[in-house]
């Protein structure tokens, strides 16, 4: 006989520590499984999470590939902790590259210190407006967020594919589908020569702090926690629900939609058809891996990023398969959920009672 | 004898020398787009590498590269550890690949489809696929009932509308009734769309069905229509035995092979290449025997004579949709025409997207 039961109290210390268990769980896994696939593991290992980051321009890269992550998981951090279920970041991320390179192209051939920053203002507002149609769809005709926002994705990449195809596309360009390249004023400057860190990691750092300020000293992030852990808590205390769901979701969507505006302004330097890998989604799995904690958020958009890193030298200097950086993905957020599971219930294994024989 | 000693020494140091520095460490990259199990653009470059491979020289290879952000590391990396020779196999590669060149003068570029070879390390390659087109618009030609001709297109780039108007003409040739159909797909890969494509065509009366995208999705689909149609990029006959008359074939291999030994011995050196059915890079699969024997000679004759430079995909007169001559009675195209080619020969339906 197994009983599982709900634990009362649940150590706050531990409940940080446990992704990093994940974490060295995932490397066991890891190395179990480069094993089995006739490997060195440690070797292997090596190759995917250090080999990666050796020298400055890999440790660049790293923060190239962070930067759109953590930028959206912050985001997606306030949605998540006020239990709105934001799962269209994606979508959003592309509005925002459509809108901000839209007016990028506008200011083709402009210089001016001003047309970044317009650029950059565009995308957010983009990817804010994006994010407000799941919003008031749910507020006021009680739509379900998740399938609103998911299906919006696709609405968004539809529009990038025909604008990159048609009206956008560069007229040298051999109707190849993508737009021109941006002019200089309109890409985000680089901070080494040579590397492709650019600017953009310090509007994500001012994000982060921005985001941390709001959930733990404002009365808005109050209202959001307390909405997270008890709905019927907070309209009891008399909350403006509505306009709370609106706003965490204008919050998330102009994240994603300035990680988009940064992506194309910075390490793409135009539209087309490709310009995320799907950060919208793989930023799911670095909110919750940073307990929707800013901070925390930091670290795992850092330890995603090098997954990705590591599946691409990986697969240089050993020949894996590229969907291993997935495996591990999947590896980290099944651990995570697994300790998390173990965290809040315990299992009690009881004897069989006579009177149930 | 110290002095053969010594003799002796020397002359193997001196031929592990050369050979370390010519043969040991050379190393060839190359970067996919899709997986290599695609069976279609990505499974034939993978073939192609494996040729090299065979040829004793090291490859390596990353699958599934984004053609956004992730293309530069990618392509940079392979050039940083040690590779001499980097193949980037899509067309979206072509910024990254001219950017990480201007920081690798020593490492070699080869990247295909593209037009762009900004620095005298990268070169640019692809193949007159046309010719292939022009050999499947005689046999659509020949064989349709219905005078309705189905093209599943990808993308309205040259490339794309060049296969459009060769089998468009080739099929004219032998049937004047017949028109092209097409479904504009905008993708490369995508098995969903692309069977509903198909399943479109052959609803508005396509008893012929052909594709410029890479999946084996079409196929199978005609297969089950009891319809015709032609396998692209690699032999995609065991899809659909019954259905497929012929596939066009991407033959990287003899490329890859010379390109690399020609980078390793010191020889290679910056060109734009078109090659089409006389060398090779175009190759056509085993010809259906169900189109009949009278057929199969006359295709294998025009590809011969394709292939030689007897006849040539685009012979005048050509006109646009509207009756405007193209190419005069009497001459062909040039190479620049095709390159650039971007509207509709006459007898497609339709407007090509903008």
């Amino acid at each position: 006989m197994i009983k599982i039961e709900k634990r009362n109290d649940v150590s706050p210390s531990i409940y940080f520590l446990t992704p990093i268990l994940a974490i060295f769980l995932t490397l066991f896994g890891g190395g179990i499984i480069f094993y089995v696939l006739g490997f060195n593991p440690l070797e292997a290992l090596k190759f995917f999470f250090i080999t990666p980051i050796s020298d400055l321009y890999g440790f660049s890269e790293l923060l190239v590939k962070a930067t759109p992550l953590c930028l959206i998981a912050i985001g997606l951090s306030f949605c998540f902790k006020s239990n709105n279920w934001n799962i269209g970041a994606e979508g959003q991320l592309i509005f925002g590259g459509i809108v901000g390179g839209g007016v990028a192209l506008l200011f083709y051939g402009h210089d001016g210190f001003y047309v970044l920053p317009i650029i950059i203002l565009s995308g957010a507002i983009g990817g804010m407006i994006f994010a407000m149609i799941p919003a008031v769809l749910k507020t006021y005709l009680n739509t379900n967020e998740i399938l609103v926002s998911l299906m919006l994705v696709y609405v968004a990449k539809l529009l990038l594919d025909y604008l990159v195809v048609g009206p956008w596309s560069n007229p040298e360009g051999f109707n190849f589908p993508e737009t021109r390249q941006f002019s200089e004023s309109a890409r985000i400057p680089v901070l080494f020569d040579g590397l492709r860190i650019h600017a953009g990691i310090f509007i994500t750092l001012i994000t982060v702090f921005l985001s941390w300020l709001i959930l733990y000293k404002t009365y808005l992030g109050f209202q959001i926690k307390v909405s997270g852990l008890s709905l019927k808590t907070a309209k009891y205390a008399g909350y403006k629900g509505k306009t709370m769901i609106i706003i965490v979701f204008m919050i998330s969507g102009a994240c994603a939609g300035l990680a988009g505006v940064g992506e194309i302004t910075g390490p793409i330097g135009q539209l087309h058809r490709n310009i995320s890998p799907d950060y919208g989604f793989t930023a799911i799995i670095v909110a919750f891996l940073g307990r929707l904690n800013p901070v925390g958020i930091i670290f795992a958009s850092l330890i995603v990023a090098l997954t990705y890193l590591g599946a691409e030298t990986a697969q240089i200097f050993l020949q894996v398969p590229k969907y291993t950086g997935q495996v591990f993905q999947g590896m980290i957020l099944f651990f995570l959920l697994g300790s998390d599971y173990l965290l809040f219930f315990k299992i009690k294994f009881l004897g069989l009672k006579k009177n149930e024989l | 004898m110290y002095k053969n000693f010594l003799r002796y020494i020397i002359s193997v140091l001196f031929l592990l020398g050369v050979s370390g520095q010519a043969n040991a460490d050379f190393k060839v990259g190359f970067v996919y787009v899709g997986p290599t199990g695609d069976h279609g653009w990505t499974y034939q470059h993978d073939e192609g590498r494996k040729a090299v491979e065979a040829a004793g020289i090291k490859t390596t290879y990353v699958e599934s590269v984004p053609e956004g952000a992730d293309a530069e590391r990618v392509i940079r990396q392979l050039a940083q550890s040690g590779h001499d020779l980097i193949f980037t196999t899509s067309f979206g590669y072509m910024d990254p690949t001219n950017k990480v060149a201007k920081d690798f003068p020593n490492v070699k570029f080869e990247h295909a489809t593209g037009y762009k070879r900004e620095h005298s390390n990268v070169s640019t390659y692809s193949a007159r696929f046309y010719e292939g087109r022009t050999l499947l618009g005689h046999m659509a030609g020949k064989m349709t009932k219905t005078n309705v001709i189905g093209y599943i297109a990808s993308f309205p780039i040259p490339e794309v509308i060049r296969g459009i108007n060769a089998m468009t003409l080739a099929a004219q040739k032998v049937n004047p009734d017949i028109k092209t159909k097409i479904v504009w797909v905008f993708t490369w890969y995508d098995p969903g769309k692309e069977s509903e494509a198909a399943q479109a065509l052959i609803d508005q009366g396509a008893d012929v069905i052909m594709q410029h995208t890479d999946s084996t999705a079409p196929v199978q689909v005609a297969e089950k229509a009891g319809v015709w149609s032609f396998g692209q990029a690699s032999d995609m006959q065991r899809f659909a035995p019954k259905s497929i008359l012929t596939s066009i074939i991407d033959d990287w291999a003899p490329y890859y092979v010379e390109r690399s030994i020609a980078a390793r011995d010191g020889t290679w050196k910056q060109q734009d290449t078109w090659h089409g059915l006389k060398e090779g890079m175009v190759a056509m699969a085993p010809y259906n025997s169900a189109m009949g024997s009278d057929l199969v000679k006359e295709v294998e004759q025009l590809q011969k004579d394709l292939a030689s430079g007897k006849a040539h995909s685009f012979t005048g007169p050509i006109y646009d949709q509207k009756g405007n001559i193209l190419v005069a009675e009497g001459s062909v195209a040039d190479d620049g025409m095709l390159a650039g080619m971007n509207v509709y020969v006459k007898g497609v339906e339709g407007d090509i997207p903008q």
